[in-house]
């Protein structure tokens, strides 16, 4: 049994030295995001004002589904805020970091030439186990940290970063038991990630159903909540509560998921899984064979999972507009920082011209990721027959431009349309909702196509250095965009520098032509150099 | 006779790397080329100049009849390409991929289709990402093969194969030259050059080292010559492009240079010769010969 984990610690140390930059991005970019949100969030909140948005998430049936109130204090207020979106980034991090160093592994033949090598049978799923729960507990007191230099309770804000570290490691342990399940890496990922999706269902739902004290600032949860390790995370009731006992059952389903995979493991064939691949179509449909149906294809999957995520939120963020007056009446700082982004006093607009930036910016991302797609197809080699075809390059890269900007303006669309039915619904005026917001959504849309303007630039003209550009571009967009830009309270020349502060702010004021028009014409003089360069260059493929 | 391909003073830089150093080759029409070379030579470079996937620094090419960089996509049309490492999209089914690269060059023929994937033992309905390497390649194989083109251009198509899989490849690529096609092979496998290639062309370093058909290279070299005589042969070692000469008793065995056999047999009858074995070098060593370092102390084939 001894001899099954043999090289272990070698194998662990493998996979730090792999992962020496990948992980210690995943950590400090979550630490650093807490510390950013907790600086936003923080403000000098006054008894009455944390009372009031304390009931907020406790009688409003669909701010429960966010978080779970525990009671009016600065730190349960803050769990309520920021738990569920940390700990599903904490899960990400886990199991992408498992699948990595398991399944992926034999995808790519790196583990039969590991496992060729002296190590045991279960070696590599034990040495993926120390160094994900090593990351998790790192991590988890980064975060512990964090809350003690918010001037937060010690003892709660180790029970917070506990309840991270044990969704973190329970994710850990579902991964691994994926990883022996599904057939192909991507598949042991999107198996995991299935199970994320209803662990995060779970305890909104439970939440959403549960019964509310007297004074509407303690949540009883129903029985869903308590069916996910979320649920279980919120219900230590960290900086309230603080129930330590809770972890156990973080432990108890760790071990058990560990000792399934090694199992699992020792039952199946390397490179192959448990459930069966199913076979495909065996000729091609009409719609795939040209360079845009094929992005397509390849970006259909991701395209319905966001274009799923968007129309939720936007339903969500649409729903609590009837409440927005009576919060902001409370909270003054915040109606200062809706009537700077928004540009007007009338707090629903500033809020909805907040909200639509926001997804416009997070649709941004989809933009960027598929035109990033292009890149990777070219250094990882599948772009490489293509090309030997009868397509000229320009009609190659044009298949990802377009896939871009369609992808976003649909996105765009679904995002004021799902906004404004729900909002329209809540306020009890359809029709002027559901128009304002798809206006609002859709004059967004330059802000994007600028974005995807520089990207398409530097893959003709840097095509090593795409990818880096691309993530810098979205983040000073983002960081310099109206709404940061506000809480930040940035000078006006940096909140110029993004895109999106241009973007006319509807329904707060009318659509007006010049920055649209002005923006598309710096969008398309960008992916014209892009294109130009793009032609003119080596493509820049792995050496044959 | 027409060419296919001809190439001059080609040369291409990867920053300070030079991978093609003045490189020439010329493919005639209708003739199973073999491009052979050590690793890193440059054979994969050369065809994806040909192909206009990168841009050349220097030289002239002629492909079809036109400019591989310019006139790309009107000469894809007319041809058919084989990666050396065949990467393709997980998601995708090989016969997606075969039929999205017939399409993309211009269309494939069903029935050729079929009976490609019949000959390779190919499934079309499993996902790319659950093929092994030689699956993969079968998949660029059959979609190149499907295809009604001049020119296949293969970058070591064969690296991953089975043996019966080889026999297949070999009996496809004998069928495309029947057909009138022409074709470039790349490949370190001695025994696939010499069943199918008409000529071969052998770089080292980004320069040509030798060209022409297997018979002409083997008269560039040394024949192995095993005698035995009834007395002891005297002088071998003076004869012009006798070399490596050992005697054990009376067996005697040297090797000589192809273009000196006949003085050296001549000289040989003087000892009484009882009997003679001469084996042509194999093509394995011919090979070994230039891609090893001395190959700059070789005559040239110009010289020749
Ligand atoms: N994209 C690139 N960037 C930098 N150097 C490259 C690139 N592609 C090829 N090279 C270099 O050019 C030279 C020729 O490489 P090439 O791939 O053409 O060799 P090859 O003859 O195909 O070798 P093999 O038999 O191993 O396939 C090598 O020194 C290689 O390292
Ligand atoms: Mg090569």
């Amino acid at each position: 049994m001894k001899q099954a984990f043999t090289g272990t610690l070698a194998l662990a140390w493998v996979a730090l030295s792999r992962d020496r930059i990948q992980l210690p991005i995943w950590i400090v970019a979550i630490t650093l995001f807490k510390v950013f949100v907790l600086a936003a969030w923080n403000g000098d909140l006054t008894d009455e004002e944390l009372l009031s948005v304390t009931q907020f998430y406790g009688v409003h049936p669909a701010m429960r589904l966010f978080g779970l109130a525990s009671g009016p204090t600065l730190g349960a207020y803050v769990m309520s805020r920021g738990f569920v979106l940390f700990a599903v980034l904490i899960a990400l991090m886990s199991i992408l970091f498992v699948v990595r160093h398991t399944r992926q592994d034999e995808d790519t033949g790196r583990a039969e030439y590991i496992n060729s090598a002296v190590v045991g049978r279960h070696a590599n799923l034990a040495s993926a186990f120390m160094v994900a729960v090593g990351a998790n507990i790192v991590l988890a007191l980064l975060i512990s940290l964090v809350f003690i230099f918010n001037d937060l309770p010690v003892a709660g804000s180790f029970a917070a970063g506990a309840a991270y570290a044990g969704v973190g490691i329970f994710f850990a342990g579902v991964a691994s038991v994926t990883a022996q399940l599904a057939a192909t890496s991507r598949g042991a990922t999107g198996l995991a990630l299935l199970a994320l999706g209803v662990a995060f269902a779970l305890p909104g739902i439970g939440n959403m159903l549960g019964q509310v004290d007297e004074e509407g600032v303690r949540i009883i949860s129903s029985w869903p909540a308590w069916l996910s390790p979320l649920g279980w995370g919120q219900q230590m009731r960290p900086f309230a509560e603080d129930h330590w006992s809770l972890l156990g059952l973080f432990g108890f389903f760790f071990v058990a998921f560990a000792l399934a995979g090694f199992y699992l493991e020792t039952r199946r064939d390397i490179g192959k899984g448990f459930l069966p691949e199913k076979p495909g179509p065996a000729e091609a449909a009409p719609s795939l064979l040209n360079p845009l149906g094929l992005v397509w294809r390849l970006q259909r999957g991701a395209f319905v999972g966001w274009a799923i995520a968007v129309t939720l939120f936007s339903i969500l963020f649409g729903a609590v507009s009837g409440d927005i007056d009576a919060l902001l009446e409370e909270l003054e700082e915040w109606t200062d920082i809706f009537e700077r982004i928004g540009g007007t006093d009338v707090m629903i607009d500033a809020a909805f011209v907040t909200f639509v930036g926001i997804f416009a910016a997070v649709i941004a991302i989809y933009a960027v990721q598929v035109l990033l797609r292009m890149r990777l197809e070219e250094s990882d080699g599948p772009a490489e027959p293509v090309m030997a075809t009868a397509v000229s390059r320009q009609r190659w890269i044009m298949g990802y431009i377009v896939n871009s900007v369609l992808g976003a303006a649909a996105l765009l669309l679904m995002a004021g349309l799902a906004m404004g039915i729900s909002a329209g619904v809540a306020l009890d005026e359809l029709g002027t909702w559901v128009s304002d917001l798809v206006v609002a959504a859709l004059v967004q849309l330059p802000a994007v196509l600028v974005i995807i303007g520089i990207v398409v630039a530097a893959f003709g003209l840097l095509p090593r250095r795409v990818g880096l550009i691309a993530w810098l571009v979205l983040a000073v967009a983002i960081i310099t965009g109206p709404w940061l830009a506000g809480i930040l309270d940035l000078p006006e020349w940096a909140e110029n520098i993004s895109p999106f502060s241009h973007a006319p702010a509807v329904p707060a004021e009318a659509v007006t032509a010049t920055p649209i028009l002005a923006m598309l014409a710096v969008a398309i003089v960008l992916v014209g150099i892009g294109i130009l360069a793009f032609r003119r260059r080596d493509i820049d493929l792995p050496a044959g | 006779m027409p060419t296919a391909i001809s190439i001059f003073g080609l040369v291409k830089n990867f920053g300070s790397t030079r991978a093609l150093d003045a490189f020439d080759m010329t493919v005639w029409d209708n003739e199973v080329h073999g491009f052979l070379g050590p690793n890193g030579a440059g054979k994969s470079t050369t065809i994806r100049v040909l192909l206009g996937l990168l841009r050349r620094d220097a030289g002239e090419i002629d492909l079809l009849g036109g400019d591989p960089w310019r006139d790309a996509v009107a000469l894809h049309r007319r041809l058919a390409y084989v990666p050396d490492d065949v990467k393709l999209w997980p998601t995708l089914t090989g016969g997606e991929v075969i039929d999205l690269m017939g399409k993309l060059r211009g269309g494939l023929d069903p029935a050729r289709r079929a009976e490609m994937l019949d000959r390779f033992k190919l499934d079309p309905t499993k996902k790319c990402g659950t093929y092994s390497k030689g699956n993969r390649q079968k998949v660029a194989i059959v979609a190149a093969f499907a295809s009604d083109v001049e020119l296949f251009l293969l970058d070591e198509p064969t690296s991953g194969l089975d043996p019966l899989m080889v026999m297949a490849f070999r009996e496809t690529v004998t069928e495309a030259r029947r057909e009138g096609r022409t074709v470039v092979l790349s490949s370190h496998i001695f025994a696939d050059v010499e069943a199918l290639c008409d000529r071969i062309t052998i770089i080292r370093q980004g320069k040509t080292v030798q060209a022409g058909t297997l018979d002409e290279l083997r008269h560039l070299t040394r024949t192995l010559i095993e005698v035995e005589t009834e007395r002891t042969v005297d002088d071998l070692e003076k004869l012009p492009g006798v070399h490596a000469v050992e005697r054990e008793g009376l067996q005697t065995s040297f090797q000589v240079d192809s273009d000196e056999i006949d003085r050296v047999l001549r000289h040989l009858v003087q000892f009484g010769v009882k009997s003679l074995h001469s084996a042509p070098p194999s093509l394995e060593e011919l090979f070994m010969r230039h891609y090893g370092d001395e190959v700059s102390e070789q005559k040239k084939p110009e010289e020749a």
